[in-house]
């Protein structure tokens, strides 16, 4: 982490960048939060630990509209983000600089409260165990144990695009990613049915997921109103509200990268990540294997077509 | 048929490409040829018209079955419009499926203008196929019941 910070504030102080984009420490020690530094003091608060699961390609869309270059850490998995970014013109390659960091896996508090752990004053990540002080005493667990879903089925640890590349990876993937895809295809229509109906009912329609997600960055989304402010959010039809998830996975189709952002963010855990992997494994198999994000020139298999396509009706959504 | 049976009628929205089936409803309808009064037919300049919005504002709206019908691939009126509708609603009937639509509630037809039998044909079926279903409730339910 020093070494990102040193490396940081002598590209700022030599006027190669204007501003770092990083994660900054927040009260608790599992809550970094994405935040952009334009000092080298602001810099002291600088943070990258286990815990920094965000994205941050993202807010290069933003910073594309600001003078000078934008200093931006991306994680492997971030950088197929970006890439896709720039592929749809909405980051100015020109006006970034990117470190690469290093990365093995990122854990979540959620899944440290699901396996007891509580009251966590500190984390100290030592290898393939993690220790945790809690207010409870010292408690220990498996690194992997802790790790996001989406750490556990990586799509590798090689930065797609870096100016260059500062950390050391280690490779976390133990999954496949299509397996829960695969299991709920096998279950009746009606079981699937009764699967979604329980996770999407526990949506509370935060927005999170839109909010987060690299590839949603309309000007103006479907899902926002005319009205003021907040009230802007709000639903304008009932309609939104049930078919949301649906819309929301549909926008994105051949543009998501799979970098389960939704998904780590969702409040409520609903693994919306599936809803777009089962659009990625449908074009995999339709169109042969595509990868959002992987270089900034391959074309999106929905904004193409052949010949010889097949028909709609192959596509299944599983057993009847 | 008896009383029971005509009971549900369902509602189906068939979404119809101006140059090919909206002719071939119209070549279907000129030659007496018998199709379900319950298909409410839309016509769209191509089928590549249709956002997949469109569909599910269609089931919104109270549609039991929505179809889409257009040219044959390889003979649209703007050359490529139906190959882009072909791969999109692919992907969106497969994640309709996904969710616990029933199989069948959305479909895709290729008629052209001069297959007005097969335009009846493929209503009378789809609309067979939709009765049988029944009502479009899962959409409806998908959230905010428990």
């Amino acid at each position: 982490m020093q070494e990102l910070i040193e490396r940081a504030k002598a590209l700022l102080a030599d006027g190669t960048v204007s501003r770092v984009l990083g994660w900054r420490a927040t009260d608790t020690p599992f809550g970094p939060e994405p935040a952009f530094f334009e000092s080298g003091e602001e810099l002291n608060e600088f943070v990258y630990n286990c815990f920094c699961g965000a994205n941050l390609s993202k807010y290069l869309i933003e910073s594309s509209a600001l003078e000078g270059k934008t200093l931006a850490f991306l994680k492997p998995c971030d950088t197929y983000s970006f890439n896709q970014l720039c592929k749809e013109h909405r980051i100015d390659r020109g006006k970034t600089y990117i470190i690469g960091v290093g990365c093995k896996g990122k854990i979540t508090v959620e899944r440290l409260h699901e396996l007891g752990i509580k009251g966590i004053l500190d984390v100290e990540d030592a290898g393939d165990t993690l220790t945790v002080k809690t207010l409870y005493g010292e408690k220990s667990c498996p690194y992997s144990d802790a790790m996001l879903e989406r750490c556990h089925a990586c799509k590798g640890k090689e930065h797609r695009v870096a100016d260059e590349v500062i950390g050391e990876s280690a490779d976390t993937t133990d999954t496949d990613r299509f397996a829960k895809v695969t299991e709920l295809e096998q279950m009746t229509s009606k079981e699937r049915y009764a699967f979604f109906q329980a996770e999407l009912s526990k949506c509370i329609r935060c927005n999170a997921c839109r909010n987060v997600c690299p590839v949603c960055n309309c000007r103006k989304c479907v899902f926002d109103g005319n009205a003021f402010d907040s009230v802007q959010k709000a639903n304008a039809t009932e309609f939104e509200e049930k078919m949301f998830h649906i819309i929301r996975a549909f926008h994105v189709a051949g543009r998501c990268t799979d970098c389960g952002e939704c998904s780590r963010v969702c409040p409520q855990g609903i693994p919306l990540h599936l809803l777009n992997r089962k659009l990625i494994k449908d074009m995999d198999a339709f169109y042969g294997e595509y990868q959002a994000g992987e270089d900034t020139s391959t074309v999106s298999p929905l904004t193409a077509y052949t010949e010889h396509d097949i028909e709609p009706e192959a596509g299944k959504g599983g057993n009847e | 048929m008896s009383i029971d049976d005509r009971d549900f009628r369902p509602v189906i929205a068939a979404f119809c490409c101006n140059w090919c089936s909206y002719a071939g409803a119209d070549l279907a309808g000129s030659s007496r040829m018998k199709y379900p009064a319950e298909v409410k037919i839309i016509r769209v300049p191509c089928s590549c018209r249709v956002n997949p919005m469109f569909i599910l504002r269609t089931f919104e709206k109270g549609a039991d079955g929505v179809i889409l019908c257009g040219c044959h691939p390889g003979d649209c009126h703007y050359s490529t419009g139906n190959y882009y509708t072909r791969r999109r609603m692919a992907s969106l009937i497969s994640l309709m499926e996904f969710v616990g639509l029933e199989r069948g509630r959305v479909r895709v037809e290729w008629v052209s203008a001069a297959e007005g039998a097969k335009f009846a044909e493929t209503m009378n079926e789809f609309v067979e196929h939709i009765r049988a279903l029944g009502k479009n409730t899962r959409l409806e339910d998908l959230r905010c019941k428990n």
